[in-house]
C-alpha cells in the first residue's frame, strides 16, 4: 500500500484514542474535584489533567490558572490547543478523507457523522454540566464505534495493522503518561505521601484508563498503590496495560513483517521493550525507580513511533 | 429569446412519452412525501461526504450540490442520437490533437488560423512530435449538451482536460435508487453503475508497450483541499485504485514509482485530474507542489500514460469551439451530428463589430475561462455591467467569443412553491481506450435552481438531477 495511505491509517487511530483518553481524563479529573477538599487534598487535579495530557507548557501561555473552565476548555474545545479533542476530531477526518479508500463505509461514517454532529458543539460550547457529561460521553462512544467498526469489518491486512499499530502506540503512551503525572502517589506505603487521600487518586487513574472495575476482577482487593501500578504496566490482561500494548505492537509488526517477507529495525525494537515488560516484575520496577523506568518507557515508545515511520510511513 | 423547450409537456397539454409514467407517479405521491425524501437525500449526501469546495468561500469550504429528486427523462431513441453525435465528436477531437502535435494538415489546409494555435496558453510546444500511447489524447471527456427542440441537441462545450462530475451521474443513481424504488420499478431505465469497469479496461488498454501485461493504473490527485477530492477518491475506491498524490510518486531512470510501504512500485497509467501547469515542476510551473518532477521526461520516454494525455486543452479551447464543426468534417468526412451554439469570435472585426452592437443580447464568454466565471449575460446585466464589459472586451478583443442567449430545455424540478420547470444542461462522459469509444447510457444533469436563471454550474446555485435513459 502507499506509504502515505499507511500514515493517515497510523494517524488517524491515534487521534482518536487520544481524543477518547482526552475525554476520560476530563470526566476521570471533574469526579475527583467534584469531592469535599478534604479528601483529595491541596493538590490541583486540573493541573495534573494538563500534564497528563502533556499540554501545560502551552496552556499556561493563555491562561493564568488551571481551573475546571479552563482546562476543560483547552483540552476539549480550543482551537489553538493542537491536542484538543476537537482537534484531534478535526485530525481524524481530514485523515479519514485522504484514505476514504482505505477504510471501510462504516469506518468512515463513524468519523464523518461524528464530525457533523460536533460542528454544533464547536461553535457553542458546553453551558451546563450535562451538557459537557454528554459531549465526553459521546466522544468516548465515537471512538467505541470507530474500534468496532476498524476491528469488525476492515480486511485483515496491512491497513489494518498499520492502523493498529496507531492505536497500541498511542494507547502506550496514554497511560504512561497518567503514571508519570501520578507516579508518587504509587509509591509503596512506607513511602507514600498522601495518606488516605490517595485512595480517590487511585481510583481516578483507574477510571481515565477504564480500568476501575477490571482491578476487581483481577486482584479482588482493596486499592492498593503497587496492585495498581502493577495493573497499568505489567498486567497483559488490561486492554491498556503497557505489558498488553506490547504484545499488540509486536503481533502487529510481526504480521506487517511475515506479509512483506521482511523484518526491520521496528520489530526488534518492539520486541525489545515487549521482552523487558515481561521480564520485570513489581519489585524491580520499584527498586529501579518507578518514575525513571516509565520516563525510559516513554522515551522507547515515542522511539518506536519514530522507526515506524522511517521504515514504513516515508 | 426563444421559448425554452419543455423536456415533459407538449404545449397545448399533452404529455411526451417518456415522461407519462412519472407524471403518474407524482399525481399519487403526496408533496410532504417528496419533501421528505428530499431531506433523506440530503442527509446522505452529507453522511457519505460528497460535497465538493469553494474556492475563495471562507464560510464553509465544504458544500454539498443541491440536488433534484425529480429524475430527468430521455428516451432510447433520443439517447441513439446523442450516442452517435457524441462519438463522432470525441473521435473528431483525438484526430484534431494528433494532427496539432504532428502533421498540422489542418493548419495546412488553413481551416483553423495557425495564431489560434501557437499563441495559445493551452498550446503545450513539449508535446510536438511526441508519440502518446495508441495515439489516444482525450480518454475522458465530458461533452456539455443542451436541448433547444425535439431533435436538437447543441454542444455547449467540450471538456477535453480534467472533467468532473460523474461521480454525481453515478451517487445519484445510487441515492435515487434507495429513495424510490418504486418508480424504478415503473420504469426500464439504463443502469449506469458499469462506468468505473468500462474506465478501468479503457486506462488499461492505453498502458505503454513497455509495461507489464497487468499495467498497474493509479489517480493523481491535487488532494483533499481540491474541488473535486470527493469524485478523485471516489473513483478510485471503485476503481480499485490508488489514489496518489504528487509526493507519493518519484521518476527514476524514466520510469514512475508510487512509494509504499514495501518499497517503491512502478505505475504505467495515471488518471491525472491535476492541470498540465501543475504536473511537472521541472517542465511547467517550477513553484507546483502537486506534481511529480520527472514526470514528462518519464511521459517523453514512453513509460507512462497520461490520461487525458498533455496539451488537450488546445481541443476545448472556447475560440477552437467555433471550429469544431469543420474540424469533423476535415477529419471524418462527415456532417456533425451535434451542432455547435452560433458563436462570433471578437478576435474577427466583423464579429466583433456585431457583439459591440447587440452585447445587451449576447453571452460574452472568455476563451479561457469556465466554471461560469467571468462572463457577461448581456440580458440579466445592468447598463454599467455592460459598459464596463464593453471596455474590457476593447482592449482585448481575442480574449472573447460571443453567443446568443440559449433557451436551454426545462425539466419539471422541485421548489419552494411545488414542481416547477426549470433549466437543465447534460454532461454525458465518453470513454476512448485503444480500440473502442464507449458512453455509458446517461450523464449529469445540472439544473440552473433559480427561477428564469440558465446558469447551471454548481458553483453558482446549480444543482444536479439523476439521468434516466429508457430501455425501450
Amino acid at each position: 500500500m502507499l506509504s502515505r495511505t499507511a500514515e493517515n491509517l497510523y494517524w488517524l487511530a491515534r487521534y482518536v484514542e487520544r481524543a477518547e483518553y482526552l475525554a476520560r481524563t476530563i470526566d476521570a479529573t471533574l469526579r475527583v474535584t467534584a469531592l469535599p477538599a478534604a479528601y483529595i487534598g491541596k493538590t490541583n487535579e486540573w493541573d495534573s489533567a494538563l500534564l497528563t495530557a502533556g499540554v501545560a507548557t502551552s496552556f499556561y501561555q493563555t491562561y493564568e490558572e488551571a481551573n475546571e473552565r479552563n482546562v476543560v476548555d483547552y483540552l476539549s474545545f480550543s482551537a489553538d490547543n493542537p491536542s484538543s479533542i476537537r482537534n484531534c476530531i478535526e485530525a481524524a477526518r481530514l485523515n479519514s478523507r485522504s484514505v476514504r479508500t482505505a477504510l471501510t463505509s462504516e469506518m468512515w461514517d463513524t468519523i464523518n457523522s461524528a464530525w457533523i454532529e460536533l460542528q454544533e458543539v464547536w461553535s457553542k460550547g458546553t453551558s451546563t454540566r450535562e451538557e459537557l457529561a454528554k459531549f465526553l460521553r459521546f466522544v468516548q462512544e465515537t471512538s467505541l464505534r470507530f474500534d468496532g467498526s476498524a476491528y469488525r469489518t476492515m480486511l485483515r491486512n496491512d491497513a489494518y495493522w498499520f492502523s493498529r499499530l496507531g492505536l497500541h502506540l498511542e494507547r502506550a503512551d496514554n497511560t504512561a503518561r497518567i503514571l508519570d503525572v501520578k507516579y508518587h502517589v504509587l509509591l509503596p506505603e512506607e513511602e507514600h505521601v498522601g495518606g488516605p487521600l490517595d485512595f480517590y487518586q487511585w481510583s481516578s487513574i483507574l477510571r481515565s484508563v477504564s480500568a476501575l472495575t477490571a482491578y476487581h476482577w483481577v486482584y479482588r482487593e482493596t486499592l492498593k498503590p503497587w496492585l495498581v501500578a502493577d495493573l497499568l504496566i505489567l498486567n497483559g490482561t488490561l486492554p491498556r496495560s503497557l505489558a498488553s500494548c506490547y504484545d499488540n505492537l509486536t503481533r502487529n509488526l510481526d504480521q506487517i513483517g511475515v506479509a512483506y517477507g521482511r523484518q526491520g529495525p521496528a520489530q526488534r525494537h518492539a520486541r525489545g521493550i515487549r521482552n523487558r515488560l515481561e521480564h520485570s516484575n513489581m519489585n524491580d520496577i520499584f527498586q529501579h525507580g518507578v518514575h525513571e523506568f516509565i520516563q525510559e518507557f516513554i522515551a522507547d515508545n515515542s522511539r518506536l513511533g519514530e522507526i515506524i515511520t522511517k521504515q514504513y510511513l516515508i | 429569446m426563444a421559448v425554452a423547450f419543455d423536456e415533459m409537456n407538449i404545449p397545448g397539454g399533452d404529455l411526451r412519452p417518456a415522461y407519462q409514467e412519472l407524471a403518474r407517479w407524482l399525481k399519487e405521491t403526496p408533496p410532504e412525501a417528496l419533501e421528505y425524501r428530499r431531506q433523506e437525500a440530503e442527509l446522505l449526501f452529507r453522511r457519505i461526504g460528497i460535497t465538493f469546495a469553494v474556492y475563495g468561500d471562507s464560510e464553509s469550504t465544504e458544500r454539498l450540490i443541491p440536488f433534484d429528486v425529480i429524475p430527468r427523462i430521455m428516451s432510447g431513441k433520443e439517447w441513439a442520437l446523442l450516442e452517435k453525435g457524441l462519438k463522432q465528436r470525441v473521435k473528431a477531437l483525438n484526430m484534431f490533437l494528433r494532427d496539432i502535435y504532428h502533421g498540422r494538415e489542418i493548419l495546412r489546409a488553413e481551416i483553423v488560423p495557425d495564431d489560434l494555435i501557437f499563441q495559445n496558453p493551452v498550446f503545450r510546444p513539449e508535446m510536438n512530435g511526441q508519440q502518446v500511447p495508441h495515439d489516444v489524447y482525450v480518454h475522458i471527456a465530458g461533452i456539455d449538451i443542451i436541448r433547444v427542440d425535439a431533435n436538437d441537441f447543441i454542444v455547449l462545450e467540450d471538456n477535453a482536460r480534467t472533467p468532473s462530475g460523474v461521480s454525481y451521474m453515478l451517487e445519484n443513481r445510487e441515492i435515487m435508487m434507495r429513495l424510490f424504488p418504486d418508480l424504478f420499478a415503473r420504469h426500464k431505465v439504463a443502469p449506469v453503475e458499469r462506468y468505473p469497469d468500462e474506465l478501468l479496461s479503457a486506462l488499461r488498454s492505453v498502458a505503454p508497450h513497455s509495461a507489464s501485461s497487468e499495467p498497474t493504473v493509479a489517480l493523481l490527485t491535487p488532494g483533499v483541499y481540491n474541488s473535486a477530492y470527493y469524485e478523485h477518491s471516489f473513483l478510485a475506491d471503485k476503481l480499485g485504485i490508488e489514489l496518489v498524490e504528487g509526493r507519493d510518486l518519484v521518476v527514476k531512470n524514466n520510469e514512475v514509482f508510487m512509494r509504499t510501504t514495501e518499497g517503491v512500485k512502478r505505475v504505467d497509467v495515471i488518471y491525472r485530474r491535476v492541470d498540465d501547469d501543475f504536473l511537472d515542476p521541472l517542465t511547467f510551473r517550477p513553484d507546483s507542489a502537486l506534481g511529480v518532477p520527472g514526470l514528462m521526461s518519464a511521459y517523453a520516454a514512453g513509460n507512462i500514460t497520461l490520461a487525458n494525455a498533455v496539451g488537450t486543452g488546445i481541443a476545448d479551447d472556447k475560440a477552437i469551439y467555433s471550429y469544431m464543426p469543420e474540424i469533423v468534417k476535415f477529419y471524418l468526412g462527415e456532417e456533425p451530428v451535434l451542432k455547435n451554439v452560433q458563436t462570433w469570435r471578437c478576435r474577427e472585426p466583423k464579429d466583433l463589430a456585431y457583439v459591440l452592437d447587440n452585447l445587451g443580447d449576447l453571452v460574452v464568454k472568455e476563451v479561457h475561462g469556465s466554471g461560469g466565471y467571468g462572463m457577461l449575460i448581456g440580458p440579466a446585466a445592468t447598463k454599467a455591467t455592460i459598459e464596463a464589459f464593453r471596455e474590457k472586451l476593447k482592449r482585448e478583443p481575442e480574449g472573447f467569443i460571443a453567443q446568443p442567449t440559449l433557451a436551454l430545455s426545462t425539466c419539471p424540478t422541485c421548489t419552494a412553491t411545488g414542481l416547477a420547470p426549470r433549466h437543465v444542461d447534460l454532461r454525458p462522459f465518453v470513454l476512448t481506450g485503444s480500440k473502442h469509444t464507449t458512453i455509458v447510457p446517461g450523464g449529469l444533469t445540472r439544473v440552473a435552481l433559480k427561477e428564469g436563471s440558465l446558469v447551471v454550474n454548481s458553483s453558482q446555485g446549480g444543482g444536479t438531477k439523476d439521468t434516466w435513459i429508457l430501455d425501450e
